[in-house]
């Protein structure tokens, strides 16, 4: 018994001399826990990593010299614990958020130029396609455009109905409802085409084309009775914001889709979600977006009727859009 | 570092702190994950039920029928997006059927989780959850409308059983967020078996050559028995252990376990400091 006692007494001591440390970083754990890091006051601010540091260094040394399984399994979850608290530095939200749109979101924007040039360049193109398409053979219209989205602006409609549908303020009241509608429909659609870009981006590719072909239909309905300035008017009030948007969030989904087919130098898997937080940033800002745009849609539209001040407010959106995202120092840290 | 080496059967996976300390994490079985997700869509389905109900109630009141439809609408958009987002972007980095099944979000490098992945990792849910959703829901409506609901279900099949399909258990959002979803269980500190030990003064002693005989595999067992507290299996173990040291002394089993346990662990890890490391019986290095 004798040559046994020693090392019992110093295990015994080694637990005695730390379990305060313990209960005092589980309680602080607990109380960040609770959404009340705040409350801490400094020191508890200042003793937290200190008993982190502390309990991981228990834990190494009763790695090495204690047979107590239990024990060592408490620190471990203890640690683990203390360590996922600790590593998510947590800056209060309107920090967070202030900082993410000063920096993060232009910066996340800058990070996916090259496919928002992509997407841009296809919408275009899809527009342009659509628009010769249906001018060559109207039967095209149907095809590219759902008949009840076209509420009758088809191929066939008078000069009067087109004409009415541009400029006639809506019959029924209800603005508030039609702009949130819009705002949430167009964040929905915005949200699948980023998620589809997992799939290579081949549906966001697809969903971008269909949406330019349709733009481009509906030019061809509307130019031929000299409507085609103030389409454009009508669109741009909200459509440089909301189209950009759209954009944005193609460029998003096809970002994802090409770090998963050419991930490069990286692990295909480590690409694809430095691809996501990117992309994921730029969406946020997508449905931001969105519902700036679903305002400009659901009132500034119905409310401003006149050519001139449509195509001002859609250009000054434009203009600040390009500036927020693209004008800031290069070198801004995040 | 070889493929083989990361990709483990098991659900176990070791995370190197910054500090150089391994920790080990295990990750959540499906079965857990599957659970905390039909916790987290019956709170969002009960939410806009409520939500509905009330806008309902306002709705007779003619002029507040446009501020009803349009909370109703962000309200359904909220809970559809944001819910999942809100939750675990805030410390506990888990729903609420997440905390339910003690599981939590965490980066799969390491690193911090940022608002960034959760996001990624929760908008995914679209085209995971929300689509085939829709499209079966549609294909109900229209009656039978074979295609759109095959579809709708191959659909649903492919993302529903992706976390199945990989030893990481991801799912479409943790792989374009990298993230992954862990246990993250309290564990409580047991009392120190030594202690009673220490307290009594009438308990056996042993010899080195008694002590010689089990290694630390045995003795972790013997503590898991002890732990428990398990009247036969105490007394089958104390009948055992004694049978190998040749003993007779037939006193309380607990007692007799807990003064072995006590001179076993003092011998072992008295071994340890000195750098040996004696892993079972059949150990005699």
């Amino acid at each position: 018994m004798t040559d046994t006692a020693r090392p019992l007494f110093a295990v015994r001591h080694f637990r005695a001399e730390r379990e305060e440390d313990w209960a005092r970083l589980e309680a602080l754990l607990d109380r960040v826990e609770k959404r009340s890091a705040r409350r801490l006051t400094d020191d508890d601010l200042s003793e937290l990593p200190r008993l982190y540091r502390a309990t991981l260094s228990a834990l190494s040394i009763a790695r090495e010299t204690s047979l107590d399984a239990a024990l060592i399994d408490y620190l471990e979850g203890l640690s683990t614990r203390a360590y996922f608290i600790l590593y998510s530095a947590r800056e209060p939200m309107g920090v967070k958020l202030r900082q993410f749109a000063r920096f993060g979101l232009p910066k996340a924007v800058r990070g996916i130029v090259p496919e928002l040039l992509v997407i841009a360049a296809l919408f275009f193109a899809s527009a342009l396609a659509g628009y010769f398409l249906v001018t060559a053979d109207p039967e095209w219209f149907g095809a590219m455009v759902d008949p009840g989205l076209a509420a009758g602006r088809d191929m066939e409609a008078s000069a009067e109905t087109l004409r009415v549908s541009l400029y006639d303020p809506p019959g029924q009241s209800g603005l508030e409802v039609f702009a949130t509608m819009l705002f949430t429909h167009n964040s929905r659609i915005a949200i699948l085409a980023f998620a589809l870009g997992f799939a290579f981006g081949v549906p966001t590719l697809f969903l971008v084309a269909s949406n330019g072909a349709m733009l481009g239909a509906f030019y061809a309905a509307f130019v031929p009775h000299g409507l085609g300035w103030g389409l454009t008017g009508w669109l741009m009030i909200h459509g440089t914001t909301e189209i950009f948007a759209i954009l944005l969030a193609g460029a998003a989904g096809l970002h994802i889709g090409r770090a998963v087919a050419f991930p490069g130098s990286r692990a295909r898997m480590a690409a694809a979600s430095e691809a996501g937080r990117r992309a994921a940033k730029v969406m946020v800002g997508v449905v931001g977006m969105m519902l700036i745009a679903g305002l400009l849609e659901g009132f500034g539209r119905q409310l401003i009727s006149q050519d001139l001040p449509r195509y001002a407010i859609g250009i000054v959106m434009l203009a600040l859009w390009l500036v927020y995202f693209f004008g800031g120092r290069r070198g801004a840290r995040e | 570092m070889a493929r083989a080496n990361r990709l483990p059967r098991t659900l176990d996976r070791a995370l190197v702190t910054p500090e150089g300390v391994v920790l080990n994490v295990r990750l959540a079985s499906a079965s857990a994950r599957a659970g905390a997700l039909i916790v987290d869509l019956l709170l969002m389905l009960v939410t806009l039920g409520l939500l509905t109900w009330a806008v309902g109630s306002v709705l007779s009141d003619r002029n507040a029928q446009s501020v009803a439809a349009v909370i109703w609408l962000l309200g359904f958009f909220a809970i559809r997006n944001l819910y999942f987002i809100a939750f675990e972007s805030g410390p506990r980095a888990a729903t609420i059927g997440k905390r339910l099944m003690k599981l939590r979000v965490v980066a799969r490098d390491g690193g911090r989780l940022t608002t960034g992945a959760v996001v990624a990792r929760n908008m995914m849910r679209e085209v995971e959850l929300m689509l085939p959703l829709t499209m079966l829901a549609m294909a109900m409506a229209e009656g039978g409308g074979g295609g759109t609901l095959s579809f709708g279900l191959a659909w649903a099949a492919i993302f529903l059983f992706l976390p199945l399909f990989n030893r990481d258990r991801l799912r479409a959002g943790d792989i374009v967020a990298g993230t992954w979803v862990v246990e993250n269980e309290r564990r409580k500190i047991g009392i120190d078996l030594i202690d009673a030990v220490a307290a009594n003064d009438d308990a056996p002693s042993f010899s080195a050559d008694e002590l010689a005989v089990y290694g630390t595999f045995e003795l972790h067992k013997l503590e898991a028995v002890l732990r428990q507290n398990n009247g036969s299996a105490i007394e089958a173990v104390a009948a055992t252990i004694r049978g190998k040291l040749g003993r007779t002394d037939w006193g309380d089993d607990r007692v007799f376990l807990e003064a072995y346990y006590a001179a076993l662990r003092g011998e072992l890890e008295g071994g340890l400091l000195m750098g040996r490391h004696k892993a079972d019986k059949f150990d005699t290095a």
